[in-house]
């Protein structure tokens, strides 16, 4: 087996407020080894009505993931790198526990397949020190994956944050959300 | 000091352990059809039986899956039970037998998995009643030619010793192998050519069982061809490497890959309640305003992921859990949003 090489100076950081609604990311994404050619990211309108103003959501691989814990077939393991896998192949009874109690919302139910899928951070890239897909397209920096160091740059009016709350419970994550100077987290309800 | 769980778990695996020990005595006939050349793989299944009882009821005590085994049982024991009973059989062809969503998949990966399973389960449904004496063949008394094949004792058929019949009988197992080394050749392939496997595989996951398997099917067939074709003389290298790699194989089956097909089943029960569910009452999202689960799952959940330490109860009372994935995308979106707004700037 290849002893997965990550570079742990890489951090992924995403900024919706600078998503165009381009979908660049979602063709990439299809492109990842690891999916099977289905798009793993998701690109969605806010609120289509009032709004063109349009969002990205990729895996935010918690640190205490709820979509492994609900699941009952014991299918979604975290790696020792922090990555949440997406669900095992041969365990996933296609329940989708996982798809509901995500808190962000992102795995997906294959239903033909009776499998559940998400983002795994392009394993296939990101175990030999390669960007994911997704941050090596996207033009307006939503996605973006790189030292912090170098990030610190680029961005001197963000601080990037991984805790989010939602209603009593905290959730801290690996994928990092790009926030006005001095936060420490993001409250969504 | 043993948890509750653990306390559970030895209890039903020791229970269980008792009662296949119990079946063999009194399937063999207190041990008279037993074969004593088969003394290393009767252990090595009572040590499996114990393992994966264990693992089964630690399984099972998880909040997620004791809330979907107990829904199961509320449905299949309700009045609309009965008239399940088709849609059970249907589901458990289509998903168990056929594996059918495995072909959606992929369609070689399917047959390269149909054929290894199916020539696992057939090699199980030989081997474990030969290894507790519940099968055993002996010659018709009186005859030199006509083989009888008893079942707890009792003759249930016989044959020509030199007959077409009794060469397939004879050579079933071999017919197990053949199948399982096609297909544990092509998920090998598929292993080994697919960058999206070789990136994430293990090897105590992914090809410790294959590896297994294949030895298993290669060494069986190896004893074939040493009666056939070498007159016995390399019978017992052949005899202990079949009998070590089984037993290898039997003592790993609780703690592997291979326990999935234990807990398989279960996806005809999550069907079920996905069916029962759809007649009920449904989810609706605040943010889309479309139904995107049944009620009784989100409610589930709710007292599952409380019951795992995960409270998404929001000040009003509601919970982060009724908003739909797309709802909840949008949530996130929005209080982002807000954020970059009142610090004054949306860019920074």
């Amino acid at each position: 087996m290849i002893a997965p090489q990550f570079n742990t100076e890489m951090e992924f950081f995403m900024d919706p407020q600078r998503c165009i609604g381009c979908h660049a990311c979602e063709m990439a994404c299809a492109e990842c080894e690891t999916n099977g050619q289905l798009p793993m990211i998701t690109v969605d309108y806010v609120k289509r009505a009032t709004s063109p103003q349009t969002v990205m959501q990729i895996c935010m691989h918690c640190e205490d993931p709820a979509c492994a814990k609900v699941c009952p077939a014991d299918a979604i393991v975290k790696d020792e790198f922090g990555v949440v896998m997406s669900a095992n192949t041969s365990r996933c009874v296609g329940c989708s526990n996982c798809v509901l109690a995500c808190p962000f919302g992102v795995p997906k139910k294959v239903e033909l397949s009776d499998l559940m899928m998400k983002c795994n951070m392009c394993y296939d890239r990101t175990s030999v020190g390669k960007r994911p897909m997704c941050a090596t397209v996207c033009p307006s920096g939503a996605l973006w994956y790189g030292t912090r160091e170098k990030l610190e740059r680029l961005r001197p009016n963000s601080t990037p944050i991984n805790t989010f709350v939602f209603g009593k419970q905290e959730v801290k994550t690996k994928v990092h959300y790009m926030m006005p100077k001095g936060s420490t987290k993001l409250v969504v309800d | 000091m043993l948890s509750s769980l653990q306390r559970n778990a030895y209890i039903a695996a020791t229970a269980s352990t008792l009662v296949l020990v119990l079946a063999i005595v009194v399937g063999s006939r207190r041990l008279q059809n037993f074969d004593p050349a088969l003394v290393g793989y009767l252990f090595g299944t009572i040590f499996a039986c114990f393992g994966i009882a264990y693992r089964f009821a630690c399984w099972l005590q998880r909040p997620p899956t004791w809330r979907f085994f107990c829904r199961t049982g509320e449905i299949l024991f309700s009045r609309r039970g009965p008239r399940l009973i088709g849609i059970i059989f249907s589901e458990a062809i289509q998903k168990l037998l056929l594996q059918r969503f495995i072909l959606q998949r992929g369609k070689r990966r399917w047959i390269g998995h149909m054929t290894m399973a199916w020539g696992c389960l057939l090699g199980f449904a030989v081997t474990i009643p030969l290894t507790f004496g519940w099968i055993a063949f002996t010659l018709k008394q009186g005859t030199t030619s006509i083989y009888v094949a008893n079942a707890f004792g009792f003759p249930v058929l016989q044959f020509p010793l030199h007959s077409f019949l009794a060469f397939l009988i004879f050579h079933v197992l071999d017919w197990a192998s053949f199948a399982v080394i096609f297909g544990v050749g092509i998920l090998m392939y598929r292993r080994i050519t697919n960058p999206g496997l070789i990136a994430t595989q293990t090897f105590r996951d992914d090809w410790l069982p294959l590896v297994l398997l294949m030895a298993i099917a290669v060494t069986g067939l190896g004893l074939t061809l040493d009666y056939e074709r070498l007159k016995g003389s390399v019978h017992q290298f052949m005899a202990i490497t079949h009998e070590l790699t089984v037993i290898l194989f039997l003592v790993w089956l609780p703690f592997g890959k291979l326990f999935h097909i234990v807990q398989r089943p279960m996806q005809v029960g999550v069907d079920l309640y996905r069916r029962l569910g759809a007649e009920g009452e449904q989810a609706v999202c605040p943010h889309t305003g479309e139904a995107y689960a049944t009620a009784m799952h989100i409610e589930d959940l709710k007292t599952v992921t409380r019951q795992l330490g995960f409270d998404y109860t929001r000040a009003d009372g509601s919970s982060h859990l009724d908003l739909s994935p797309r709802g909840k995308r949008a949530a996130l979106a929005r209080a982002h949003s807000k954020a970059r707004q009142e610090s004054g700037g949306y860019f920074g």
